[in-house]
């Protein structure tokens, strides 16, 4: 293991790993290509989007309208699935040639499989799951920070003597940015070449899931509830509010953990990051874990009987009551005005 | 079959404190649990084991303590316990982690399968698993939630965001496995009583592994905690709703509407 890089000031630049489902980018690698671009403004650097895959020569173009500088696209039938082994040894291949200082990937299921096994094969570190990036500009330090242990306590994370500084940053922590169609930037083809015979992991089948609540992240609207709701019954409840204002059901963390809501609709640093317009929470106490996964949300509405907890301090309107007296009438009133 | 778990003890989330100074938590005097997940591991070792044979070794790094979660382990049925336990190997981030595991690896004749958990419940980084697996240059499936071995291959079903995927390996590999993929089995009291009683924790440290101290525990570590702080949370003006429950909510639909939400 090299314990620094022996001249961490030849990595210049910042990369954004840009995952794709048949073709087409994942939301959060464009999330993270916004975000690139105004951290390297700070660094007076460009941004470079690294894509894999196979039949890719179209997308270049849509990468650079979203910020980046320059795309990097190693394309060939090896890279059709995602593998482990064959992804790394390109992505190690490309680092160790051009130098980035720092790269950015999507917490995803396949973005956490990846990057610290390519971290560690650069000997670098990989700080996971962040929910916020900023940077020093006089040291030139990514600083990456997440909620850390404990209920309302933030982490900033560095990785100041290794290069590239890696982190894996939560989908929808950042806005989607608008697309410039004026950009130009430069598309490079990666002249990587992997024999399958010397692959040992092979993909057999894949089978696309029906995922429920898949789409909180782009939910207009929310009910979410928490350990307040006390019983799996509870959350019938809470759907019934949700269907009247065409939300979508969420929740923290702990009712997932006991069974009473499966874990797509787990909101939080652990779950998913939303920005609805409204966000109704019921039951829930306003861990940090949670707020960083629905801070963005426009209209916060909470519905708790313990007036000193910590949900107040962000919400907008609060009501101090007990949800299972608040809940129903709001349904019967809603009712009723829609009926009109 | 030569089999490997790695477990991890974590602190009972309700009381975590950390040294102000490197930002790490503090583990010592803290009460301590078998991460959930690894519970998981055990289980699908065990059952590996049940139906190819071979032994299991269970390795895990902490401080003194963590030997409670070995002792577990040695309770459901696994064979051998080490702790990798010294001062040096404190403060480790997951690179220093792994590559503490993996010099234990290395002295573990003939290893064909080490299973890792998808995620301990206080790094919460996931990362572990995938770089045990790089620094013992094998291949890693990981988000296992079936497993199936037939003569040097493994397969796996892994289970994504959006779909499930079989994949095959070769033996040696690492997987890791997903929380709740199993139902762990629970030791009997005379079973917990045997592994305290009968069976042995062997305990190494820095001194036991054939690597480069400087790479271990804080020292080791490329990431480093800057800071640590309570979150304020940017205060909204929040105006609470007060009166008879069907006036307030009434007076909430009212608003909603005027801000064209519903
Ligand atoms: C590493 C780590 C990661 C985590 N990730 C996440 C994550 O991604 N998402 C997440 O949500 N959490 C996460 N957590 C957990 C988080 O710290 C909190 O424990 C959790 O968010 C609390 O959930 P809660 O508000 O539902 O429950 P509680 O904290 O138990 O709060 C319940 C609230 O309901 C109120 N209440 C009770 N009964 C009623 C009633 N009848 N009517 C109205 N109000 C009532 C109570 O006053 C209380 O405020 C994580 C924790 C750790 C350590
Ligand atoms: N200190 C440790 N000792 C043994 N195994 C560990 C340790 N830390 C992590 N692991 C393994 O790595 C998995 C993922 O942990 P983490 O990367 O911390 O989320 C755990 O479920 C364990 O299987």
């Amino acid at each position: 293991m090299s314990p620094k890089n022996d001249s961490p000031g030849e990595y210049k630049g910042i990369w954004v790993y840009v995952e794709q489902k048949h073709g087409a980018p994942a939301r959060v690698s464009l999330e993270l290509l916004g975000k690139a671009h105004s951290l390297a403004q700070m660094l007076m650097v460009e941004v470079t989007a690294m894509l894999m895959g196979e039949g890719l020569a179209n997308q270049g173009e849509e990468l650079i309208y979203y910020g980046a500088d320059r795309v990097i696209i190693a394309d060939d039938p090896i890279f059709k699935d995602y593998r482990t082994e064959v992804y790394s040894a390109v992505i190690v291949s490309q680092v160790l040639r051009k130098k980035p200082e720092i790269l950015l990937v999507g917490a995803t299921c396949t973005g956490r499989d990846l990057y610290p096994r390519v971290a560690a094969r650069l000997r670098t570190g990989c700080i996971a799951d962040c929910t916020e990036l900023g940077v020093d500009q006089e040291m030139r330090l990514m600083i990456a920070s997440k909620p850390y242990f404990g209920r309302n306590v933030m982490a900033d994370i560095i990785c100041p003597l290794h290069k590239p500084q890696i982190a894996t940053i939560r989908p929808g922590v950042f806005e989607l940015p608008i697309q410039n169609r004026t950009r130009k930037g430069e598309i490079i083809c990666a002249e990587e070449h992997v024999k399958e015979e010397d692959v040992k992991v092979k993909v057999l089948d894949t089978v696309s899931l029906h995922v429920n609540g898949a789409h909180l992240e782009q939910a207009k609207k929310i009910v979410a509830g928490g350990m307040g709701v006390g019983k799996a019954e509870g959350f019938t409840l809470l759907k019934e509010l949700a269907d009247l204002l065409g939300a979508e059901l969420g929740s923290t963390s702990l009712p997932v953990d006991v069974g009473w809501v499966s874990p797509e609709r787990k909101i939080g640093q652990t779950g998913k990051t939303v920005s609805p317009q409204l966000y109704v929470a019921c039951g829930i106490s306003g861990a940090i874990q949670h707020f960083a996964g629905m801070k963005n949300s426009e209209f916060i509405l909470a519905i708790n009987k313990d007036p000193k907890a910590e949900i107040f301090n962000f919400a907008d309107y609060a009501i101090v009551d007990d949800l299972y007296k608040v809940v129903p009438v709001l349904i019967q009133e809603l009712t009723k005005s829609q009926a009109k | 079959m030569e089999i490997v778990v790695c477990i991890k003890q974590v602190p009972e989330t309700t009381n975590i404190n950390w040294d102000p100074r490197t930002g790490t938590l503090i583990r010592e005097g803290v009460p301590g649990i078998l991460n959930p997940n690894d519970k998981n591991v055990l289980e699908t070792a065990l059952q590996l084991k049940e139906k190819h044979g071979g032994s299991i070794t269970a390795l895990s790094m902490g401080p003194a303590q963590a030997e409670e979660a070995l002792r577990e382990a040695l309770s459901m049925g696994i064979d051998k316990a080490i702790l990798l336990s010294d001062r040096r190997f404190a403060g480790a981030d997951t690179l220093a982690t792994a590559y503490a595991l993996s010099l234990a690896l290395k002295k573990i004749p003939k290893v064909d399968l080490i299973v890792c958990g998808e995620e301990s419940a206080d790094g919460m980084t996931g990362q572990v698993g995938p770089q045990v697996a790089e620094f013992f240059d094998i291949p890693q499936l990981t988000y296992a939630t079936e497993i199936e071995i037939h003569g040097h291959t493994i397969r796996i079903k892994q289970k994504l965001e959006d779909c499930h995927r079989i994949l095959e390996s070769s033996l040696p590999a690492l997987i890791t496995v997903e929380r709740g993929c199993n139902i762990p089995r629970i030791p009997s009291m005379e079973q917990i009583m045997e592994a305290y009683r009968d069976k042995e924790v062997l305990l190494w440290g820095t001194g036991d592994l054939e690597g480069n101290s400087e790479h271990f525990g804080l020292i080791g570590s490329p990431t480093q905690c800057r800071r640590v702080y309570i979150y304020k949370a940017e205060r909204r003006r929040v105006q609470r709703l007060e009166g008879k429950t069907d006036e307030v909510a009434r007076k909430l639909i009212q608003l909603w509407q005027q801000n064209n939400l519903i």
